[in-house]
C-alpha cells in the first residue's frame, strides 16, 4: 500500500506544482496566433477522439486484472474462450472507425494548416520576412522595409506574415511556439511559413534542431505590436548606425553564441537570394564576394 | 612517427574534462578489475572454450543479454547526467556540463539505449527462445551467429572507447547531415559513431538473415506457420524488417563515410549535395527499427499473458495478421519524422494517414491481450506486473504517437520535448517492460533457476512510477515551448520546476534499476532455493518448456512432432505426445565451436580504430587479416560432429535422475 501512497503523493505534487507554475507558461494552450490556435484545437480534437478507446482500455485492463486474479474463486474460468467473432469485429471495427474519422481530419487539416499556404485577409497585404539560420543566431531581413535584425523580430498584429526561410549553417527549424507552425531552415533551399499574430505581445521564438555548441542561445523575442507601432519601429531601425553590407554579413556568419539583438538600417538588395544561391551552384561562391565556409 | 599513429596523440585523452575522465576512469577501472578477477581465478581458458568460441544459440543469447545489462547502466548514467544538468542549468547557472560534452551525452545515450541495450536484449531473447520454440537444435548458421555477436561487440567497445580516447559524436542519435559532415564536425566523434554502427549493423543484418532462415527452414515436423508461437511470429517479422531496413542504414552511413573521408558530396550543403537525402535514408531505416524492437516485445507480452492467465492467446490468427500488417506498414511511414521539411500537404497527409493506420492493428493487439486475461486465472508474477503496466503505459504512448502523426499537430510538437516523452513512453512502457518481463519469464529456462520475485516487483513499481514522474513533465514542458536537446534555459521560461520533477523521476528509475541489479545478484546467490528441476516452472504451453532447464546443448534429445498451436500444453493436459519415446536415441549432428567469429571481431575492431584515427597501415593489415580469416574458415571442412546416441542417452538419463530427485 505504501507504494500506492507514494505514487499518489508524487502525482499530487506534480499536478500541484505544474498548476502553480505552468498555467501561464503553457504557450501552446494560450496560443496568440491564428495558425497556432487551429493547431492547438486539432491536438485537443485528436486526443479526445483517441481517449474514446484509450480510457476504456485502461479501465478494462485494471478491471480484468483484478477480477480474474487467481485468488478470486468467484471469477469464471473459461480457458476455451479464445475466439469470438463478435469481439473480433468490435476490436477491429472500433479502431477502424476512429482512425477513419481521424484520417479525414488529417487530410483536411494538413491542407488547411500547410505552412506554405498563404493566409488571406481581405484588404491586408501580407508582410514578407526572410529568415536565415546562422551559427548560432537568427537573421531576419525585411525586404520591403529594407531593414534587418538579428535575434529580434517585430511583427504587426493581424497582418499575415510570410516567412521565407533558409540557412547559412547546419539545418535548423524555425518556430514561434505561441504563434504556431514550424519549418526547417536548410542551406541552399527556401521554405515558407505563414503565420498571423492575433494579439499584441512578446513571444519566444527558437531553433528546434540541434546545430552545435551554440544551440542553447538560438532564441529570440517576437514583438507583436499595432501596425503603427511596427511602422515607427521600422523608422527607428532605419536610424540605427549599422547596415548589413556583404562585408558585415561575412562578419556576422562567424559562429557566435547568445547573441544580443542587433539592428541594421539597411541591407543589400539581393542578400537573401545570394545566401540561397551560394549553395545552389558550385562556382557561385565568389559572386557578390561571398565565401562558403 | 606522427603518421604511424595517424591523428592519434596524447591530446585524445580528455584529461581537461573532469566528468569525462571520471567516467572513463570508472570504466577502465571496472574493466581492469574484471580482467584481474578472471586471471586470478584462471578462467580465461574456460571463457574462451565454453563462451567466446561457442556457437550454441543459448550461450550467445546470454552473452548478448549480459552486455546489454552492462550497457543499460552506462546509458542510464548518461540519462542521469542529462536530467541533473537540465534540473540545475537555469538562468545564471550553466550547470556542470558544457554544451559540447552535453551533446555527446545525449547522442551516446540514444545510440547506446537503442543499439547496445534494446537491440542486444531483443536479439539475445530471440537467440535464447526461438530455436527452442520451433523445436530446433540450433540456428541455421551457428558460426554466423557467433560472428554477429562479435561484430556487435566491436560496436560496443568502440562506444566505450570513445569515452577515454577522443570523443563521441555531438549530433544526436540519428546523426543528421549536414551537422555530421566534416565541415561542421571535424573531430573523431562522428567517425566513432559511423564505425560503431556500421560494424554492429552488419552483425545485425547477418543475424536477421540467420533467424529468418532458421524460422523458415528449421521448424520441427508439424509446425506450420499458423502453428508457430506468437513470439516466434514476431521474431520472424522483426527479422524481415532487419533484412530490409538495415542495408539502408549501412548505405546511408557508407555515403556519409565517403563524404567525410574522401570529400564526396552526397549530403553536404555545397556542390549539389542534399542533407535531406540523409534524413530520408536514415528514417527509412529508423522507423522500421522501432518496430524491430517493439514487435518482439509484443511477442513477449503475448506469451506472458497467455501463460499467466492460463489460457491460450485470444485471437491467435488476428494477432498474426496484426503483426504482419504492422510489418508492412512500418515501411511507408518514415516521412512523419520530418513533416516540417516542407514536403507539401499531399505528401504530409499521405504519410500522416499511413501512420495513424498503424494504430489499428496495434489497438487490436491490445484488445487481444485484454481478452486473453478475460475469464483467465491470472497469476500475478513479476512478468505479469510488467504486462499490465505495459498495456496502460503503451496505450498512452500510442495515443501521443498518433498525435505526432497528425501533421497539423506535429508542426508545433515536432522536435520539442513531446517527442522525447512520446518515444520514452513507448520504448520504456513497451520495449523495456517487455524485456524485463521476458528475462524473468525465460530465466529459469536459460539458467535453471527462477528470478527473485520480490525485487522484480519492486523494480517494476519504481520503473512505472519513475517513468511517469520523469516523463509526464516533459509532455507538459513541450506545451511550454521547450525544445529537446537543450542544456540551458532562461528562468523566465518557467520550465525549471518541471525539470526538477523530471529529475526526481530519474532518481526513482535509478532505484528501479538498482532493484534489478539486486534481483539478479540475489537470484544467483539463492539459485539453489529457486532451482527449476521440471523444466516447466510456469506450466508453460510452447515447446521451450518441453525440455529441461537449462536445456542440454542439443536442446531436444528427440525432435518433437507437433499437431497443435500449444504442443507442450496439449501433451501435458490433452494426452497428445510430442516426442516419440518408442524409438531409440539417434546420433545428433551438431556444429563445432569456432574462434573465427571472435578473431574476425578483433580485427574488425582494429580496422575501425584505424579508420577512426587515420592509421592506414592498421586498416590495411586488419583488412587483410579479416580476409584471411574468411578464406581460412571457408576452407575448413571440419566444422561439425555427431554426438553418439549412447552419449545422448547418458545425458538424458542424468537429467531424468535430477528431475526425479526433485
Amino acid at each position: 500500500m505504501n507504494k500506492i501512497k507514494n505514487f499518489i503523493i508524487a502525482i499530487a505534487a506534480f499536478v500541484g506544482s505544474s498548476l502553480l507554475t505552468g498555467c501561464k507558461d503553457l504557450v501552446l494552450i494560450h496560443s496568440k496566433g491564428m495558425i497556432g490556435k487551429d493547431e492547438r484545437d486539432l491536438i485537443f480534437t485528436a486526443v479526445a477522439l483517441m481517449l474514446l478507446v484509450v480510457i476504456p482500455v485502461i479501465i478494462l485492463t485494471l478491471v480484468f486484472a483484478y477480477k480474474y486474479r487467481a485468488s478470486n474463486p468467484n471469477a469464471k474460468y473459461d480457458p476455451g474462450f479464445t475466439h469470438s467473432t463478435k469481439i473480433e469485429v468490435v476490436v477491429w471495427g472500433v479502431p477502424i472507425i476512429i482512425i477513419g474519422i481521424l484520417a479525414v481530419i488529417v487530410w483536411k487539416t494538413t491542407h488547411a494548416l500547410d505552412p506554405y499556404k498563404p493566409i488571406e485577409i481581405e484588404g491586408v497585404k501580407p508582410l514578407n520576412v526572410q529568415v536565415v539560420a546562422l551559427d548560432w543566431k537568427w537573421l531576419f531581413i525585411y525586404p520591403e522595409q529594407h531593414v534587418a535584425t538579428v535575434n529580434y523580430l517585430q511583427l504587426p498584429v493581424g497582418v499575415p506574415v510570410d516567412f521565407t526561410v533558409t540557412a547559412d549553417a547546419p539545418m535548423n527549424s524555425f518556430i514561434i511556439p505561441q504563434l504556431g507552425g514550424q519549418i526547417y531552415a536548410m542551406a541552399g533551399m527556401k521554405t515558407h511559413l505563414s503565420l498571423l499574430a492575433d494579439e499584441e505581445g512578446v513571444y519566444d521564438g527558437r531553433g528546434y534542431v540541434i546545430n552545435g555548441n551554440g544551440f542553447n542561445g538560438m532564441h529570440f523575442k517576437a514583438h507583436v505590436t499595432s501596425q503603427s507601432g511596427f511602422d515607427s519601429w521600422v523608422q527607428e531601425v532605419k536610424s540605427s548606425p549599422n547596415s548589413l553590407t556583404t562585408d558585415a554579413y561575412k562578419q556576422l556568419i562567424k559562429p557566435t553564441e547568445y547573441v544580443q539583438p542587433q539592428f541594421y538600417a539597411s541591407v543589400s538588395d539581393n542578400l537573401f537570394e545570394d545566401i540561397v544561391m551560394k549553395y545552389m551552384m558550385p562556382g557561385m561562391d565568389d559572386m557578390q564576394g561571398m565565401d562558403t565556409k | 612517427m606522427i603518421d604511424f599513429l595517424g591523428k592519434l596523440t596524447w591530446d585524445a585523452i580528455p584529461i581537461h574534462e573532469p566528468p569525462a575522465i571520471i567516467a572513463g576512469a570508472m570504466m577502465v577501472g571496472g574493466f581492469v578489475f574484471l580482467v584481474a578477477l578472471v586471471t586470478y581465478f584462471k578462467k580465461w581458458g574456460y571463457l574462451w572454450k565454453e563462451w567466446f568460441t561457442s556457437v550454441d544459440h543459448k550461450r550467445i543469447g546470454l552473452m548478448y543479454i549480459i552486455i546489454a545489462i552492462v550497457m543499460l547502466l552506462r546509458g542510464f548514467a548518461d540519462a542521469a547526467l542529462m536530467r541533473t544538468q537540465q534540473a540545475i542549468s537555469v538562468g545564471s547557472n550553466y550547470g556542470f556540463l558544457p554544451p559540447d560534452h552535453y551533446n555527446q551525452i545525449f547522442t551516446a545515450h540514444g545510440v547506446i539505449m537503442i543499439f547496445f541495450v534494446a537491440m542486444p536484449l531483443v536479439v539475445g531473447l530471440m537467440n535464447l527462445v526461438v530455436p527452442l520454440q520451433i523445436g530446433a537444435r540450433d540456428v541455421a548458421f551457428p558460426y554466423l551467429n557467433s560472428l554477429s555477436f562479435w561484430l556487435f561487440m566491436v560496436g560496443m567497445v568502440l562506444m566505450m572507447l570513445s569515452l577515454v580516447v577522443g570523443s563521441f559524436a555531438t549530433t544526436g542519435w540519428v546523426n543528421y547531415a549536414p551537422l555530421s559532415e566534416k565541415v561542421y564536425s571535424p573531430g573523431v566523434g562522428v567517425d566513432y559513431y559511423i564505425w560503431a554502427l556500421q560494424i554492429s549493423g552488419i552483425g545485425t543484418t547477418i543475424s536477421g538473415i540467420n533467424f529468418f532462415v532458421t524460422i523458415i527452414k528449421m521448424r520441427c515436423p508439424g509446425m506450420t506457420l499458423m502453428k508457430m508461437p506468437v513470439f516466434t511470429w514476431t521474431a520472424l517479422c522483426s527479422n524481415i524488417l532487419i533484412i530490409i531496413s538495415f542495408p539502408m542504414m549501412t548505405a546511408a552511413l557508407a555515403l556519409l563515410t565517403l563524404d567525410r573521408y574522401l570529400g564526396f558530396h552526397f549530403f553536404t550543403d555545397t556542390a549539389g549535395g542534399n542533407p535531406m537525402l540523409y534524413v530520408n535514408l536514415i528514417w527509412a531505416w529508423g522507423h522500421p527499427e522501432v518496430y524491430i524492437l517493439v514487435l518482439p516485445a509484443f511477442g513477449v507480452f503475448s506469451e506472458v499473458t497467455s501463460t499467466f492467465s492460463r489460457k491460450p492467446l485470444f485471437g491467435y490468427a488476428t494477432m498474426v495478421y496484426a503483426t504482419v500488417s504492422i510489418t508492412v506498414l512500418s515501411f511507408i511511414v518514415w516521412v512523419h519524422h520530418f513533416f516540417t521539411m516542407g514536403a507539401g500537404a499531399n505528401v504530409n497527409a499521405f504519410f500522416g494517414i499511413m501512420t495513424t493506420i498503424i494504430a489499428i492493428p496495434t489497438g487490436v493487439k491490445i484488445f487481444n491481450w485484454l481478452f486473453t486475461m478475460f475469464r483467465g486465472r491470472i497469476w500475478f508474477t513479476a512478468p505479469m506486473y510488467f504486462t499490465i503496466g505495459f498495456i496502460i503505459t503503451f496505450s498512452i504512448g500510442g495515443m501521443t504517437g498518433v498525435l505526432l502523426a497528425v501533421p497539423g499537430a506535429d508542426f508545433i510538437l515536432h522536435n520539442s520535448l513531446f517527442v522525447v516523452a512520446h518515444f520514452h513512453n513507448v520504448i520504456i512502457g513497451g520495449v523495456v517492460f517487455a524485456l524485463m518481463a521476458g528475462l524473468s519469464f525465460w530465466c529459469p529456462k536459460a539458467l535453471g533457476f527462477k528470478m527473485n520475485e520480490g525485487f522484480g516487483k519492486a523494480s517494476f513499481w519504481f520503473w512505472l512510477v519513475g517513468f511517469y514522474v520523469a516523463f509526464i513533465p516533459l509532455y507538459v514542458l513541450s506545451f511550454m515551448g521547450a525544445t529537446r536537446r537543450i542544456s540551458h534555459y532562461d528562468a523566465s521560461t518557467g520550465w525549471h520546476p518541471l525539470f526538477v520533477i523530471a529529475f526526481v523521476g530519474m532518481l526513482l528509475i535509478a532505484v528501479g534499476i538498482a532493484c534489478q541489479v539486486l534481483q539478479i545478484l540475489v537470484s544467483i546467490i539463492k539459485a539453489k532455493e529457486n532451482q527449476d528441476y521440471t523444466g516447466d516452472p510456469w506450466d508453460g504451453r510452447t515447446l521451450e518448456w518441453a525440455t529441461s532447464s537449462p536445456p542440454p546443448f542439443y536442446n531436444f534429445a528427440r525432435i518433437p512432432t507437433v499437431e497443435t498451436l500449444e504442443p507442450h500444453w496439449d501433451a501435458k493436459h490433452n494426452a497428445k505426445p510430442i516426442f516419440d519415446e518408442s524409438k531409440p536415441y539417434e546420433d545428433i549432428h551438431m556444429p563445432r565451436n569456432t574462434g573465427v567469429g571472435a578473431i574476425i571481431g578483433l580485427f574488425a575492431f582494429t580496422l575501425s580504430f584505424g579508420l577512426i584515427w587515420y592509421i592506414w597501415w592498421l586498416v590495411i593489415a586488419s583488412g587483410l587479416a579479416i580476409f584471411a580469416c574468411v578464406v581460412a574458415r571457408s576452407l575448413d571442412h571440419d566444422i561439425d560432429y555427431y554426438v553418439p546416441a549412447e552419449e545422448v542417452e547418458r545425458i538424458e538419463h542424468e537429467l531424468m535422475l535430477r528431475r526425479n530427485k526433485a
